[in-house]
C-alpha cells in the first residue's frame, strides 16, 4: 500500500477510536436522564449533522494537511514516476533546507531567508504592540464613547482598500523618487534620497499596517474588561502612570497581548504579498521561497517540507514565548 | 496601625461646586472636617456624596471652590500625590497579586525595600487578624477578609485621611454590622480622619462623629447623629433619617416655641424651631416611636383607622390610614403595655407636642 493512501486511513482510525470511546463510556456510565443523540435529533437530522461535520473536518481540515505532511516526506519526482519504485519515504526534503541537494556547504540562501522572516516578524509584532497598546488603552479606558467610535471607524475603513492597492501606494510614498523623499529633499533636510524600500522600511511598514487590527482588537477586548477602579486604586496608592500600566493593566491584559502578538507574528511570518511588493530587491522572504517551489519549480514535496519547517518553528517560538510570559494557551483564545 | 498624632489632617471644603456639563452634582458645599474625626456623608444614591469623595481624593477637580487637606490647597495635586487613601465600593483589590503584594503595593511604588515591605505586610496582616495569609490570592479570601485587606492596603501608605466609599455594601447584614464596630475601632486606634460615604443611615449613625446629610447635591445638615435624628434641619433630613410620619399643612398660628398646623387630620401641634409664621406651608413630623395609640392628657390627638399590623418581636408596627398620603406608622414597644387595636378598627393617635416637629415645606425622601 502506498504511503499516500495512509492519509485516508488515519482519519478513519481516529473516527473508529472516538466511536469506541463513546461506546465504552455509554456502557460504563449509562445516564438514563440523558436522551441519546439520535433521540434528541431524529435519525435523518442526526445523520445529516454527523455527515456535515465529518465532511467539514475531513475534507476541509484534516485531509489537506495530512496530504501535505505525507507529500513532504517524498522525493521530488516527475508525475510519471510517482507511485513507482523510486517513490519511497525520505527525509531528503527536510535535509535540503540545511544542505542543498546539489551539495556543497550549507544552504545559506534559504536559512537566511528563514531567519530573516522570523526576525522581521518579531520586529513587526513589537512595532504593532507599541502602536496598538496606547491606542487600545485609550479606546478601552480613557476615551469618550463618541471619539472611540470614530477611531474604530478610522481603523477599519482603510482595510476596505485591497492589499495590492495598499502595498503599491506605500511604494509610491517610500520610493527613492517617492513623496516622502521628494519632501525631505525639497525641504533641504537630506541631500540624497533615502532608499526606504531597499532598507526594508517598506516591508516593516507594510506588514505592521496589514496586521494592525489583528493586534488592536485582542488588546482592546482585554483592557476593556479591566475594572476602572483597579486603575484608580493604583493611582490613589501613589503609582505614577507607567507603573499603573506595568503593574495593573499589562498583567491583566496579558492573555490579550499574547493573543494579539501570536496572531500578528504568525500572520507576518506567513505573509506573502506585502514582503513581495514592499521588500527590498535583496530581501528574500521565506514564504516566497515556498511559493516558488510550489508554482515555479512544481516541487510540491520540497515546498511542503519548507512550509512545515516554518510552521513548526513559528509554533515552537510562540510556545516558548507563552511559557516565558507565563500565559497558558487556553487564556490566549478566551 | 497606631500612627503619629501629627498625621492627623482636617479636610476643608470651601464653596465647592462640581459640574458635569449641564448637570451640577455638588452645589456650593462648605464644611470643615476636623483632624481625627469620623465623618460621614449620608444620602440616597445620586445625591452627590460620591462626587464629593472623588473631589477630596483628587480624581475630580471642583468646578468652583477649593479643597484643603491639612490646611493645604489641593488644587492641581493628583490623587497619587495627596495624603489620602481611598477604599472603593468594590474594594478594587488587585486580583493578580497576593494578599501581601496588595497590602504593600503603595509602599512598592514609593520604593520601599522588599525586606521592609515584608515586615510591614506581616505587621498589618497581624493587625487585621490574617496572620500568615500574605501568600494567598485575593480570590481565596472571604468577603470580610477582603474588606480587611482593602483597609490594610489603604493604611499601609500612612494616609492622613482615609476615604471610604460604601465599602460595606457588598457584605451580608451580619458581617456588615460586625464591620461597623471594627471600622470604628480601627479609626480610634489609628486616629486619622475617616470620611465615610453611605446611603445606610444605620452605618452613619452608629459610626460617625458627625454626619452631613445630602440631597440633590446640596448639604442639608451637618450634625452629630443624635441631632440629625432629633433636630433635623429640613423636611428631607427628617424623612430620610429614620422613620417619620409627615403631615403637610399650613401654619394656623405660631409662637417662638410651638406652631399649630392645619392638616387633613385637623389642627396638629409641634415644636417650631425654624420660627415659621402663620400662613407658611409646612410639614409636621412625628416619629413612629413618639406616637401612641391612645388619648393622652395634654397631647395632640388625631384619629384614623388601622390598616395593617406588623409584629416584629420586640415591637409592633401599626400602619394607619394616611388619608390618601403615606400610611401613618405607630410603633408600640412591649413595655408600653398598650393594647393594640384590631385591623380595620378606628383608632386615636396621640403624641406629645414637644416630640412633634414643624419644618418648612420641602422635598421628602422616597415618597
Amino acid at each position: 500500500m502506498s504511503s499516500r493512501s495512509l492519509v485516508f486511513i488515519v482519519p478513519l482510525v481516529v473516527i473508529a477510536i472516538f466511536w469506541l470511546m463513546a461506546r465504552v463510556e455509554r456502557r460504563m456510565a449509562p445516564d438514563a436522564s440523558q436522551k441519546g443523540y439520535f433521540e434528541r435529533n431524529g435519525k435523518v437530522l442526526g445523520i445529516a449533522f454527523i455527515l456535515l461535520v465529518a465532511f467539514w473536518m475531513l475534507f476541509l481540515v484534516v485531509l489537506p494537511y495530512l496530504y501535505m505532511v505525507v507529500e513532504s516526506f517524498h522525493p521530488t519526482l516527475t508525475p510519471l514516476k510517482r507511485g513507482g519504485p523510486e517513490d519511497v519515504l525520505t527525509l531528503r526534503q527536510y535535509e535540503s533546507f540545511i544542505v542543498p541537494p546539489t551539495g556543497g556547504g550549507l544552504n545559506w540562501t534559504h536559512i537566511n531567508a528563514f531567519l530573516f522572516s522570523i526576525f522581521a516578524s518579531v520586529v513587526v509584532t513589537a512595532i504593532n504592540f507599541v502602536i496598538c497598546y496606547p491606542l487600545a488603552y485609550y479606546m478601552a479606558q480613557a476615551g469618550a464613547p463618541q471619539r472611540v467610535r470614530l477611531i474604530l471607524l478610522g481603523l477599519v475603513v482603510p482595510y476596505w482598500v485591497n492589499e495590492i492597492l495598499r502595498a503599491f501606494s506605500l511604494r509610491l510614498l517610500l520610493a527613492t523618487k517617492g513623496l516622502i523623499n521628494n519632501v525631505l529633499v525639497g525641504a533641504g533636510i537630506i541631500d540624497t534620497p533615502i532608499d526606504f524600500l531597499g532598507q526594508n522600511v517598506g516591508l516593516y511598514v507594510g506588514l505592521s499596517y496589514a496586521y494592525l487590527l489583528v493586534m488592536i482588537f485582542p488588546l482592546y477586548n482585554a483592557i476593556e474588561s479591566l475594572d476602572k477602579n483597579q486603575i484608580e486604586a493604583a493611582r490613589d496608592l501613589g503609582a505614577p502612570w507607567w507603573r499603573i500600566h506595568k503593574d495593573v493593566v499589562i498583567p491583566y491584559a496579558k492573555p490579550g497581548i499574547a493573543s494579539g502578538c501570536t496572531m500578528v507574528f504568525m500572520f507576518s511570518a506567513g505573509a506573502l504579498a506585502a514582503p513581495q511588493f514592499l521588500g527590498g530587491p535583496r530581501t528574500l522572504w521565506f514564504t516566497s521561497v515556498i511559493y516558488n517551489f510550489f508554482f515555479q519549480n512544481f516541487n510540491w514535496a520540497r515546498g511542503s517540507a519548507y512550509a512545515f519547517i516554518l510552521l513548526a518553528a513559528c509554533i515552537a517560538l510562540v510556545m516558548v514565548m507563552l511559557r516565558l510570559f507565563k500565559v497558558s494557551l487556553g487564556e490566549t483564545i478566551k | 496601625m497606631e500612627q503619629n498624632r501629627d498625621m492627623r489632617a482636617g479636610v476643608e471644603l470651601d464653596h465647592v461646586t462640581v459640574r458635569f456639563g449641564e448637570f451640577t452634582a455638588v452645589k456650593d458645599a462648605t464644611l470643615d472636617i476636623r483632624g481625627g474625626e469620623f465623618f460621614s456623608f449620608l444620602g440616597p444614591s445620586g445625591c452627590g456624596k460620591t462626587t464629593i469623595l472623588r473631589t477630596i481624593s483628587g480624581f475630580l477637580d471642583p468646578s468652583e471652590g477649593k479643597v484643603r487637606i491639612g490646611g493645604q490647597d489641593m488644587n492641581g495635586i493628583g490623587p497619587n500625590k495627596r495624603p489620602t487613601a481611598l477604599i472603593f465600593q468594590n474594594l478594587a483589590l488587585f486580583p493578580l497579586m497576593s494578599v501581601a503584594e496588595n497590602i504593600t503595593y503603595g509602599l512598592r511604588v514609593r520604593g520601599v525595600s522588599k525586606a521592609d515591605r515584608m515586615k510591614r505586610a506581616n505587621e498589618l496582616l497581624e493587625q487585621i487578624a490574617l496572620p500568615g495569609q500574605g501568600d494567598k490570592l485575593v480570590s481565596e479570601l472571604s468577603g470580610g477578609q477582603k474588606q480587611r485587606v482593602a483597609i490594610a492596603r489603604a493604611l499601609a501608605v500612612q494616609p492622613k485621611v482615609l476615604l471610604l466609599d460604601e465599602p460595606l455594601s457588598a457584605l451580608d447584614l451580619k458581617l456588615r454590622q460586625h464591620m461597623r464596630a471594627e471600622l470604628r475601632s480601627i479609626q480610634q486606634q489609628v486616629g486619622i480622619t475617616f470620611i465615610y460615604i453611605t446611603h445606610d443611615q444605620g452605618e452613619a449613625l452608629t459610626m460617625s462623629d458627625r454626619i452631613a446629610v445630602m440631597s440633590d447635591g446640596v448639604i442639608q445638615q451637618i450634625a452629630d447623629g443624635r441631632n440629625v435624628y432629633d433636630e433635623p434641619a429640613t423636611a428631607f433630613v427628617a424623612s430620610f433619617v429614620g422613620e417619620n410620619n409627615a403631615f403637610a399643612g399650613t401654619v394656623a398660628r405660631a409662637d417662638n416655641t410651638f406652631a399649630v398646623l392645619d392638616t387633613p387630620f385637623g389642627p396638629l401641634r409641634g415644636r417650631n424651631p425654624k420660627g415659621l409664621k402663620s400662613g407658611d406651608r409646612a410639614i409636621l413630623f412625628v416619629r413612629p416611636e413618639s406616637a401612641r395609640l391612645a388619648r393622652g392628657e395634654g397631647d395632640t390627638t388625631l384619629s384614623s383607622r388601622v390598616k395593617n399590623i406588623a409584629f416584629e418581636g420586640n415591637m409592633t408596627h401599626v400602619f394607619l390610614d394616611g388619608a390618601g398620603k403615606k400610611d401613618i406608622t405607630v410603633t408600640v414597644g412591649r413595655q408600653d403595655g398598650a393594647s393594640i387595636p384590631e385591623q380595620g378598627a378606628d383608632a386615636a393617635i396621640s403624641y406629645n407636642p414637644a416630640l412633634g416637629l414643624v419644618l418648612p415645606d420641602g422635598k421628602l425622601a422616597r415618597e
